[in-house]
């Protein structure tokens, strides 16, 4: 079984022949004991890579936010210990064993959170205005992510070499992949947010954007604005998030405001979001659908599922394709030209399903970051 | 303008010099000793009997050795990985909605979708952003189109 040099037998006598011999058969025991946990060196090897490229992203997320927060900001003290703060920064989710009323409970939650944020930025930033504090948050945020997705690598990659166990290291090894284009995603994010470019999550606010250009804007909910748009002889209540500094507001809160001050005498909501792609699919690719497309932590999505129920109304969704790189990136042409083509399909959508003279609400909903109304 | 020209190329970041351990190193240099060895038993062989292919044995196992060594000893070098974050140039539209020109130029902090830009040098009206757009240059995936 054990496997032989050839021809080796011929010399012997020979000392080489029998040094090699003795190598082969070492390297075959060596291999039958060892080789899973050379197979592990081999894994913890790769982790170390990517870890090391982690850390890089890490390092310029930290940098990019400290350098930001000076040149718009302009603090009088320096912002890194408040940088490294916000970077380690935690927020716990609400205990869900009796799930009652845990949908305002999050709210709540995010409220508070949401306000620390703003706190914390405007003391990081004092010179900075409304759109360049959003931006700055939205740099934050981004170092963040980034921060955390290292600490969790680097977890279980301690964790890994320090019990020398094959099932630590391969799990993590196994979804390293994916990790890495999270990652390097959040990294570009870095740069749409500091220079305050319109980013790919932000496809559904354009939408709405382009609807509501021209019109009379006023603010409804939370850093929500809305117009009212003739479309094809019907009123449409365009809603978006307020831009152009970088907001996702509450887009539920303003669905609900507006069916509440038509008594819900609306004949159907229409939402239109980005959404994650499947590999294989285009970026900028339309699909349409029934449904609430409000992504994040669900609460939005909530109280717009609430109202409609209420008063029955129908409700529509267009979806904006693209994968996770491209959504936090700056916007790419593919879903900048997908724009229209909702236009039109919201118009084919209007004159089908509704009356002349009914009420519309249009919602579109993403991060408004670099684009106006 | 300095703002502008940060969104193309690339941004290159430092990396830690990574370290090896000196057992590994010895155990490189132990192979590549060995590998030498073979390659000149080999020889020896070829001219004590050219018309034999016993050689061909040795000479296989130190030419693999040598090279497996060599990459080894390579992989060692105290270099300073860089790791290059690729950035897209990122193009602003300027358009004026009454003559329709259109400008396009790179993007500048401060611009934003629907901004009022400057005045059109043709009909000195005001002009506004329409787009601001990253092209991607995707490589051929004629293939995975085809599936």
């Amino acid at each position: 079984m054990i496997p032989q040099v050839p021809n080796v037998a011929q010399f012997g006598g020979d000392t080489i022949s029998w040094v090699f011999q003795i190598l082969f058969t070492l390297l075959f025991v060596v291999f039958v004991f060892y080789g899973q946990r050379i197979q592990m060196y081999v894994m913890i090897r790769e982790v170390e890579n990517s870890l090391l490229r982690l850390k890089v992203f890490r390092d310029e997320g930290r940098k990019t936010a400290i350098s930001t927060i000076k040149e718009l900001g302009k603090p009088k003290e320096d912002p890194t210990n408040r940088v490294d703060q916000f970077l380690e920064y935690v927020a716990f989710a609400p205990e869900s064993m009796d799930p009652t009323g845990i949908v305002w409970k999050l709210e709540h939650l995010l409220d508070v959170e949401e306000a620390r944020y703003k706190d914390e930025v405007k003391l990081m930033a004092p010179e900075a205005d409304e759109t360049q504090l959003n931006n700055i948050e939205g740099t934050l945020v981004s170092a963040q992510a980034l921060n955390l997705i290292y600490k969790v690598i680097r977890h279980f990659y301690v964790l890994g070499k320090k019990t020398l166990s094959l099932y630590i290291i391969m799990q993590i090894q196994m979804v390293l992949p994916l990790i890495m284009r999270e990652a390097e995603a959040w990294a570009s994010a870095l740069k749409a947010f500091t220079l305050g470019q319109p980013i790919g999550d932000g496809a559904g606010a354009l939408v709405a954007a382009k609807l509501m250009h021209g019109h009379e804007i006023r603010k409804i909910a939370k850093d929500m604005v809305a117009a009212t748009v003739s479309i094809e002889d019907r009123t449409a209540y365009v809603l978006k998030a307020e831009g152009p500094g970088a907001n996702v507001a509450k887009p539920g809160e303003a669905i609900k405001q507006i069916i509440e001050e038509n008594e819900g005498k609306i004949a159907t909501i229409i939402v239109i979001d980005a959404a994650q792609k499947l590999e294989g699919e285009k970026p900028g690719d339309v699909a349409g659908g029934v449904g609430v497309a409000i992504g994040g932590p669900g609460v939005e999505q909530y109280k717009v599922e609430e109202s409609v129920l209420k008063y029955k109304i129908p409700v529509n969704a267009f979806i904006i394709k693209e994968d996770i790189g491209d959504a936090v990136s700056t916007m790419r042409k593919e879903i900048f030209d997908a724009i229209d083509t909702v236009i039109e399909r919201i118009k084919g959508l209007i004159l089908e399903r509704t009356k002349g003279g009914d009420s519309i609400i249009i919602a579109g909903i993403g991060n408004s970051v670099g684009i106006g109304q | 303008m300095s703002e502008a020209t940060e969104t193309t190329g690339t941004r290159e970041a430092k990396q830690p010099t990574r370290r090896f351990s000196s057992f590994l190193i010895a155990v490189v240099f132990v192979l590549l000793a060995l590998s030498i060895i073979a390659l000149m038993q080999a020889f020896d062989m070829y001219r004590n009997n050219p018309k034999s292919m016993d050689y061909v044995t040795f000479m296989m196992i130190g030419l693999i050795g040598l090279a497996l060594s060599t990459y080894m000893l390579l992989q060692t070098r105290k270099k300073v990985l860089q790791i290059t974050l690729a950035i897209q140039p990122v193009t602003t539209t300027v358009l004026c909605q009454k003559c329709g020109f259109k400008n396009i130029r790179e993007f500048q902090r401060g611009d934003y979708i629907f901004k009022e830009a400057e005045p059109c040098p043709r009909c000195n009206e005001k002009t506004t952003i329409a787009s601001i757009i990253r092209e991607v240059k995707e490589k051929e995936k004629v293939r995975e189109e085809r599936i």
